[in-house]
């Protein structure tokens, strides 16, 4: 029996959708991927996911790198008392021993720029994220409607 | 500048500070710099915004052009995937869930980055989230004088980390504009589409101004 491309293709893609059991990388647990679908690819994505530490150490996340964006980056967004918001680079977070680091809209995001096609809802993408002492790890992220305010169930 | 009401002094020092940053005053740090996002829910604090911009396809549209019906104005940026997404979706909600009542709100997307965001196809930007939402931008003046009519702030800020190399700190609430054109009351940021339905469809059955 041969399978076709497009059918390994079409099982791969799936395979990323369905994904939902969180990725274990040493004591890390990467959980609750998700991005919104761009308008294009001229301004920057957004995504999420959340980071628990199940180990006794704090860990760090000191790199991103996909294949979606030339500039993918974590940022926070902050709204000052007076309800003005803006975003900031965030450095290196610490994921603490025993808690999580989470990416939720509002806090802080994903920030993809740059981007080297537009994220299409339905679709995912590889995003490795490189942490100081568990190392380096590559999930699926699924692209979810530009209405969506969280993962799927 | 027209204002229907006078500023007050620290309005004045806000937008004077403003204004240096955004003839690239360098070295001014914001981060602990007040922002005025607009007068709080004071009742007998009447003042009419007014605006003149255009939309996507060059098209002058004013505050005149809405009498009879309510605005809902958000400032945003179109480069900004977080708070501008979250706010526009909670539009999206609100407009869907209005159903037949919907006709009579009208969704402004104010643009604080008018150049950047008029050359990258604002109209498609907004429909994206919902069709009914209306994507305004002009020139820099107009929007300061937009911005100032709301007595909103926003700022430019050099930023080496954000696309294109600055991003914009702007207000994040929603406003409300009656059928008359008063400034009635602004829902701030995370306001829960639930909640400003709830206070919308109060006002257009006559339980609210
Ligand atoms: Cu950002």
């Amino acid at each position: 029996m041969k399978l076709s491309i497009s059918a390994l293709l079409a099982f791969t893609l799936c395979a990323g959708v369905v994904q939902a059991d969180p990725i274990r990388q040493g004591n890390l647990e990467v959980d609750g991927a998700w991005a919104r679908a761009s308008i294009g690819a001229s301004r920057p994505g957004g995504a999420y996911f959340t980071v628990r530490n199940l180990g006794n150490e704090a860990d760090r996340l000191i790199g991103l790198s996909s294949p979606v964006s030339a500039m993918p980056m974590l940022h926070e967004t902050t709204v000052s008392e007076e309800g003005v918001s803006r975003m900031a680079h965030v450095e290196a977070p610490e994921i603490p021993a025993g808690g999580a680091l989470v990416l939720e809209p509002g806090g802080m995001h994903l920030m993809l720029m740059e981007l080297t096609g537009p994220l299409e809802e339905g679709g995912t993408f590889p995003l490795t994220l490189i942490f100081e002492t568990a190392g380096e790890v590559t999930i699926e992220v699924p692209v979810l409607s530009i209405r969506a305010t969280g993962p799927e169930e | 500048m027209r204002h229907a009401m006078p500023l007050t002094p620290l309005q004045k020092t806000l937008w004077a500070a403003a204004m240096l940053a955004a003839a690239g005053f360098a070295g001014l740090t914001w981060s602990g710099a007040p922002g005025a996002s607009g007068p709080s829910n004071v009742a007998q604090d009447t003042f009419r915004p007014e605006f003149r911009l255009e939309d996507a396809a060059g098209r002058v549209v004013t505050s005149d052009d809405f009498r009879g019906r309510y605005l809902l104005v958000f400032f945003g940026f179109t480069n900004c995937p977080d708070v501008c997404p979250t706010t526009l979706i909670e539009v999206a909600q609100v407009m869907d869930d209005l159903g037949s009542d919907a006709a009579q709100v009208q969704p402004i997307f104010l643009s604080v980055d008018p150049a950047r965001d008029a050359g990258m196809g604002l109209a498609e930007y907004t429909a994206a989230f919902h069709p009914s939402i209306l994507g305004l931008a002009g020139s820099p003046e107009a929007t300061q004088a937009a911005a100032e009519s709301f007595k909103v702030f926003f700022a430019r800020e050099d930023d080496a980390a954000a696309p294109g190399g600055y991003g914009m700190a702007h207000a994040s609430a929603l406003y409300l504009v009656g059928p008359e054109g008063d400034w009635l009351r602004q829902y701030d940021y995370g306001t829960p589409a639930a909640e400003i339905l709830a206070d919308l469809q109060a006002r257009l059955q006559g339980h609210l101004p």
